[in-house]
Formats: C-alpha cells, structure tokens, sequence
C-alpha cells in the first residue's frame, strides 16, 4: 500500500491575493516517523498543514504537488477530499477548548465521523470510540462519552480530540500546536501519547510548532521554515546541534535555556 | 524606592451555587520588595491569577491581609480608589480585549498619563521604550500585531508611572519567537524607572531568564519560593522537580520528559 509511505510535497505554492504565502516547499513526511514544522508564526508552517488536508485559506491559488497514496491531493475535487479528510487525513488544533464543539457530548462527537467514514452503525461507532477512548487513555472511557467537553480538563480534551483526529485509522496526522495550550506536565503526557500513536500506528505525523524543545523531544526530522520557504531539512540533531542556516541558528540561540541547562536532580517521581 | 507589595496569610475562596466552595488561594505569604522581579509560577487552576486579582483588588480575601507599600489593599468598590493603590499597574494576558479599540494609541496612553501627571515620560518617549516608533500612535490597537499590542498595553502601565507592575501571564498569547523578546522587555522597562515586578507565568523558562525570586505554587498554596537559579538548580520541593522535569530540552536528542500523572 502505497499511503504507508506517508505524504511528498514538492514545489508547494500559494498565494493569497498577490502574495505569496508558500514559495516552493518541498518536504517528506514518512509514515512512522514524526516530521517537525518549525519556524516563527507567518512562516506557513500551519497553510502548509492546512493546504495538505485541502483547506488552503479562501481564494489562494495553489501550485506545485501533494503526493499521497499515489495520488497529488492538489487534483483532487473538494469532493474526493471531502472523503479523506477526518478519514485518511487528520488533523489535531492548539485548542481544544476551540476545537470540540462544546454543545455536543463527546460521544457524539466522536461517533459523527466514524458513522460518516466508515459506515457503521450507532452501536458499532460506539463500540470503536471507546476503544479510541482508550488508546488515547482517557479514564473511564464509558462515562467520558457521555459528558461534555467542559467537564475535562485541557489535557484531557485534547486526548479526546486527538482521539477524534485517529478515530478512522488515518495514516497522515496534522498536528498544529498540539501541546503550546498545556501545561508542562500535561505536555509532557501528550507528547508520549502523539509518539506512541506514530510509532504503533504507523503513522506520517507532520508536528507544527513553533517550541524547538517540544521539536526536540518528538520529532525524527525538522523542517525549519521561513517566509514560506523551507531554509533547512534534516535529523533532528542535527538541525538542532550544528544548524547550518542562521536563520535556525538564530531560533536556537533565541532559546530562554540556550545557557548551560538545569541540573537534573534525583527524587523525580 | 517603593512599590512593595505584602500577601500576609490571604485565603480567596470562590463560591459557586450548588456546588461546593473553592479554596483558590489557601494561607499564601510572600512579599514582593521594591525594585524586585518576582516570578510566579504553576499550572492551570494553582490559583496565581486570583492572585494578581486579589492584588488589584478584583477579589475579595476571606482571610488575611493584603497591602501595597502599606497601604490595606480592599476590593474595588463605587468609589475612588486610594490614590496610592493606582501606583499598582496590571498587564493583561490579552491585549486585544485590554485596549480599547476605538481610542487611537496615543490618546490610551495619554489617559494613563492623567492619572498620575508628571510621573511618567512622554508618549514618544513611552513608546520608543517599548520599541516602537513612535510615530505609530496615530493608529488603532488593530492595526498592530499581537507581539506589539501587549508593547502598548506595557507601555500604558509605565505611562501611569506605577511603582509596581504585574503580569498576568503577559506573554501566553504571543508567539514564542516572541515572548521571551517580550518578557524580557518587560524587566527592562520595570527596573529602569525603579518599578517591582510581579510576572505571573505557567512558562517556567521565561521565568528563569527574568525573575530575581521565583514563587511556586501548587494548588492554592506557595510550596517553594527562593532565588531563581537555586530553585532551578536544585529545587527542593517534589512538585517543584516534577514540574522541572516535565520540561522538554531542545538538545537534538529526541528524549520525551517522563512525568508520572500526579
């Protein structure tokens, strides 16, 4: 199966009356291996994420190619994408306090699309939301389908949208700030749950953030971009410990703990 | 030098009909001393923004007291605050919804100016300080970014020339190119014209690069309050090194901080 191979984007640009957002990306994302977007904001980094699961800002024209499946995502009808997207194509938001709709029981949230996709029924949809439920681990997977998102707490909501987001078995996941609107802790517990899901699953994840630590801790390759361009691609370490463009090494440099790092002290439960 | 800000033994506690009460801030005592910056720190629910709203007088106290270089803070009522309390200046975590968006930024922080004349510089002055140009005052809180609106709204709690300032997670809504830039910005705007200041941050390692002190809390109480670099180097509370070592490092070496649930 040729999706396994997770998304090629080449020559990627858009414009947006008369100016030009993206000016020729080129990256790989492979599935089982989380792909990192950096750059400062206005770099494209989330058009880009926005363009691969065909929702390019209103009235932007689009060149260049998508590869997915064997098939370019940029020929496809709105219709064709329709089908993939929250399918084969997902995504996750920075907020989820934003992004789950919060008049709507998580069940029924996370029951709608898998009904639509996969065509199942009531029961069937139920019965693969709680397994979602707990592969997210979210406790008590039961009673959460049954409440509401103002009854979860931020790192709980964002399991949940996360779960939403590979409810259908995608393989390519859009990921933009996962983790920026959480705390350190909870963060930290996100991150494990998005690398686990890439390395199980096998999933393209392409991470956008802006945070080189959050990067650093998840990411196999970075993709560093600026003013639409891609300035630098290459392994994590690498991209961090010898950036070769200065524009990456300004972002590292720009680091609040590029001094000698904190001491780690025992006694951590 | 003034601007000394005292929590002695304050509880808030925030009732909701129906439910039980919450006891957001539970016995708290530190000091904010003159010319100092003070960092606050903790996670979502640990009580520091009732905090900053029990400072300004936003909240009331069940218990203890608070005051402001002597001064009893009270909540805010009808009437005129004390004049001293106006010396206390907040910066909100939006700027968008904290400025006004049909008062050009000059004329925002001209208002500002008023309340205490003579105190602080002039508009250009205020905004060259905060890095902008300061022909820009012409315009409207739209036309900025989200990086240069919390400048202004910094530079319109200078303009009252406050003896104190507190930030209430003053950079949580900007980029993160941004935000150390800003936070940053911040001391040095504080410390040159002799302002304390309180930066209230879920971001720990904005905090380290400003703050002299760092308080840490966790669930309504303070567990840790010391030098930044000794509680960074060797914190002695658990919740302190927990929350230390949930921090991600961009080494390169692709380590995810295992934090066990609390």
């Amino acid at each position: 199966m040729s999706a396994l191979d997770g998304i090629r984007i080449s020559g990627l640009t858009l414009d947006l009356r008369g100016q030009r957002i993206l000016d020729g990306v080129d990256l790989v994302a492979p599935a089982g291996q989380v792909t990192g977007l950096a750059g400062e904001s206005g770099s494209g980094k989330t058009v880009t994420g926005m363009t691969v699961l065909g929702l390019p800002p209103a009235g932007s024209v689009v060149t260049g190619s998508i590869e997915y499946g064997g098939t370019d995502l940029l020929t496809l009808s709105a219709r064709q994408h329709n089908a993939l997207r929250g399918d084969q194509l997902a995504m996750v938001f920075q907020d989820p306090t934003a992004s789950l709709h919060p008049m709507i029981s998580v069940g029924g949230q996370l029951t709608d699309h898998i009904r639509h996709h996969l065509h199942l029924n009531r029961a069937q949809a139920r019965a693969r939301a709680l397994e979602v439920l707990e592969q997210v681990r979210v406790p008590e997977p039961a009673q959460a389908l049954r409440k509401y998102p103002h009854e979860f707490s931020g790192g709980q909501l964002q399991r949940i949208a996360i779960g939403i987001a590979i409810a259908c078995r995608p393989s390519v996941l859009v990921a933009d700030e996962p983790t920026t609107a959480l705390d350190v802790t909870v963060q930290a517990g996100v991150m494990r749950l998005l690398r686990d899901l890439c390395d199980d699953l096998g999933l393209a994840v392409l991470l956008i953030t802006h945070d080189l630590a959050v990067m650093s801790a998840m990411a196999d390759t970075i993709v560093v971009m600026r003013h639409g361009r891609v300035v630098e691609h290459g392994p994590r370490y690498d991209v961090i410990r010898s950036p070769q463009h200065p524009y990456t090494r300004d972002l590292v440099e720009a680091l609040p703990e590029h001094r000698p790092g904190p001491t780690r002290t025992g006694g951590q439960s | 030098m003034a601007g000394e800000l005292v929590f002695d033994d304050v509880t808030v506690r925030y009732g909701r009909p129906g439910r039980p009460t919450v006891t957001a801030v539970d016995r708290v005592s530190f000091t904010v001393r003159p010319g100092e910056v003070v960092g606050l720190v903790g996670e979502s629910g640990c009580g520091k923004s009732t905090l900053a709203k029990l400072a300004c007088g936003l909240v009331p106290a069940a218990g203890g007291r608070v005051s402001f270089d002597g001064t009893p803070v009270t909540p805010h009522g009808l009437r005129r605050r004390a004049p001293r309390l106006l010396r206390l200046q907040m910066v909100f975590q939006n700027p968008y919804a904290s400025l006004n968006p049909r008062r050009r930024v000059a004329a925002q922080l001209e208002d500002a100016r008023a309340i205490h004349p003579g105190t602080a510089a002039p508009v250009a002055e205020l905004l060259a300080g905060v890095g902008l140009d300061p022909a820009l005052g012409t315009r409207y809180p739209h036309q900025f970014s989200g990086g240069q609106r919390q400048r202004i709204a910094i530079a319109r709690a200078m303009a009252t020339g406050p003896d104190l300032l507190i930030g209430d997670e003053p950079i949580a809504s900007l980029d993160a190119s941004l935000q150390a830039q800003v936070a940053t910005l911040m001391r040095d705007v504080a410390l040159a014209s002799d302002t304390s200041l309180l930066f209230i941050s879920h971001d720990l390692s904005v905090v380290r690069l400003i703050a002299d002190r760092v308080v840490v809390m966790q669930a309504g109480r303070v567990v840790e309050e010391g030098p930044t670099e000794q509680v960074w180097t060797a914190p002695q509370a658990t919740y302190t090194q927990r929350l230390l070592a949930a921090i991600p490092h961009a080494d390169g070496l692709g380590v995810i901080p295992d934090v066990a649930p609390a």
